[in-house]
């Protein structure tokens, strides 16, 4: 095809772009540089990061994309929730909170009391469950 | 709302009952998940009971995702997207569900895993017209001890059941929860979720019968870190 056909571009690697109709043209991992797991131990899909307030170091270095999770995170928000509002796989969150949470921009909230996790705490389950009757 | 709530306020500076906090964003996170075969109603029912959002997670590509996905250009690529979905139902003092839809093919067992770990339960939504498609769920959460119910959900034009029979086709346990639903309905919907928590709760009482806990139902603590 020839390369100056409207809507069919190729890249310098003689690769197809694609038209803005089918989505975006950066690759999800791009960016995360690359990188498709974070280090340490992997983020629960409904783990809550929140922002510490401390500032970033150098906030050029940070991305675009750690920039506006770290902004959402201002608030509590669930790894899934910061994937679905972002727009991007849980994998590349994962990558980009777990910077955010070395750099100690970001901290994990944790139950308090690690003996009983919040889903089998029947004083937690009791609540739910009226709550939810109630709905 | 507030007339509903058992417990006796929270202490603090803010009366509770004046204050709905649920826009304070999640302190504490319950996962709950929903399996079963393909088109059996997940979708309908995640999204009956709660606000459905996009949720993308990606998969190693294998044989069987290669053989689908257009892989021109993108030779470095060696995951694919798969869309879940992905529901959340906001309750008071901080406390929110999660609902997950996962597509139950063993080729997503993977996030099963993921799932599953410190999940609340599963529901388990079954088609009687295709009961077999609900074995393997029921075998994995049977095997990883996660609290789940079979849901049947009910379509229009399937022949009806009691539970008892549901319960012998599949064999499962008399402890169990199988209840009838339709997915459609919020109200029906919801109740597989009482059901559901009904039984977890059960078993989590169980097993702190040797040391109740002592503190009183309060807001849930938490502390952070990072």
């Amino acid at each position: 095809m020839d390369p100056s056909v409207p809507g069919a571009p190729r890249g310098p690697g003689g690769e197809r772009w694609l038209d803005e109709a089918a989505g975006p043209v950066v690759r999800p991992y791009a960016v995360t540089r690359g990188r498709t797991r974070p280090r340490g131990e992997p983020l629960d899909i409904v783990a809550i990061l929140v922002a510490t307030g401390r500032p970033a170091p150098e906030p050029g270095r940070l991305t675009r994309e750690q920039r506006r999770l770290l902004a959402l995170c201002r608030r509590p928000h669930a790894v899934a929730d910061i994937a679905s509002e972002l727009r991007l796989p849980l994998g590349v969150i994962r990558v980009l909170a777990g910077d955010l949470i070395d750099s100690g921009l970001v901290g994990i909230q944790r139950w308090s009391t690690p003996s009983v996790q919040p889903h089998n705490d029947p004083n937690l389950l009791r609540r739910v469950l009226d709550e939810l009757r109630a709905l | 709302m507030s007339s509903v709530r058992s417990e006796p306020p929270e202490p603090g500076p803010l009366a509770p009952d004046d204050v709905d906090d649920r826009d304070d964003g999640p302190r504490v996170a319950l996962k709950i998940l929903v399996a079963g075969g393909f088109g059996v109603g997940k979708t309908t029912l995640v999204g009956a009971v709660s606000e459905i959002r996009p949720l993308q997670t990606e998969e190693a590509l294998t044989n069987v995702g290669a053989a689908v996905d257009d892989l021109e250009g993108v030779a470095a690529k060696r995951t694919t997207t798969v869309a879940m979905d992905f529901g959340r139902i906001t309750l008071r003092d901080g406390v929110a569900i999660y609902l997950f839809g996962t597509p139950g093919q063993e080729r997503f067992w993977f996030m099963w895993n993921e799932l599953s770990r410190g999940a609340l339960g599963a529901v388990v939504l079954a088609d009687t017209r295709r009961l077999p498609a609900s074995f393997a769920a029921i075998d994995y959460f049977e095997q990883r001890g996660t609290p789940f119910v079979v849901a049947v959900n009910c379509f229009e034009h399937a022949d009806r059941y009691e539970a008892a029979e549901i319960r012998g086709a599949l064999d499962i346990g008399p402890h169990v929860p199988v209840l009838m639903c339709d997915a459609r309905r919020a109200g029906s919907a919801k109740q597989v979720l009482v059901v559901l928590v009904e039984h977890a709760l059960r078993l989590a009482a169980a097993r702190s019968v040797p040391s109740p806990p002592p503190r009183p139902a309060t807001a849930p603590a938490f502390t952070q870190d990072g």
